[in-house]
């Protein structure tokens, strides 16, 4: 097997660019940058629970313009990991499989990530002016 | 070595060697993460801006600790499977691969542990 002489399949740089490739390559980067998150969150629930210095800190790391940003990325991971997730249920039922209704469903998927990461940020700043 | 595949490789296990053991807890955890991450989200981001006293005085109630505990234990479980799948596609060379695994079901098992004992510590006061 080591120095096999057979043809190797071809890998991504062969195919064209697929929306589903993209959507199927964004659930795995999503998921990885909100493991980053998890870090910061397992931080967040010791913060809590010792008080102090540590959990003012966070918070105002959280309410900087970068702390903003990141919460602003991390929604969307969510908010995407989550529809493309609910999606791959239904893959797994052995529905919506084909390759067209895979493309809408794609599509629906990051159109309805996007909304709902701006509604979200949105009903947070009318609630109480800053997440 | 008979001339026939092992049938038990075949039928049950498969080149992972657990079979649907993986694809089963990721699906199991991820059906839990729907309903507790929007959950998580939608009440700390309310909570947010009033400071460590109403979040503690939340996560107090022992309704809401028990789902924080449920949502770290999903959560943690989750993205260790997902992790895992990342560094078998990417990690080449069996020693490099296993010893990578084992870093991250320790870390995430730890991670998981350090948030839940903090949940308890809120939950009883301390």
């Amino acid at each position: 097997m080591e120095s096999s002489s057979r043809p190797l399949s071809p890998h991504l740089q062969v195919y064209r660019l697929h929306l589903t490739m993209v959507i199927s390559g964004l659930h795995r980067i999503t998921g990885l940058c909100m493991v980053i998150g998890l870090f910061l969150l397992s931080y967040w629930y010791v913060a809590l629970a010792l008080g102090g210095d540590r959990y003012a800190s966070l918070q105002w790391l959280f309410g900087s313009a970068l702390g903003q940003i990141a919460l602003f990325g991390w929604t969307f991971c969510l908010f995407f990991h989550l529809c493309n997730g609910i999606r791959h249920f239904f893959f797994d039922a052995g529905i919506g499989t084909e390759h067209a209704t895979a493309r809408v469903s794609g599509t629906a998927v990051a159109f309805a990530s996007g909304l709902l990461t701006v509604l979200a940020w949105l009903a947070a700043y009318m609630l109480q002016g800053g997440a | 070595m008979g001339l026939r595949t092992p049938i038990a490789r075949v039928r049950g296990l498969g080149a992972s060697r657990d079979g649907m053991g993986h694809w089963w807890a990721q699906r199991l955890s991820a059906v839990a993460l729907v309903p507790l991450s929007l959950w998580f989200v939608a009440s700390v981001a309310a909570l947010a801006g009033d400071g460590r006293g109403a979040m503690i005085a939340w996560i107090a109630q022992p309704w809401v600790a028990g789902l924080h505990v449920m949502f770290i234990a999903a959560l943690f479980y989750h993205a260790q499977l997902g992790v895992q799948v990342v560094v078998e596609d990417y990690v080449p060379g069996d020693f490099a691969r296993v010893a990578t695994l084992i870093c991250v079901k320790f870390v995430s098992a730890l991670l998981a542990i350090i948030s839940i004992l903090a949940v308890v510590r809120v939950a009883t006061g301390g």
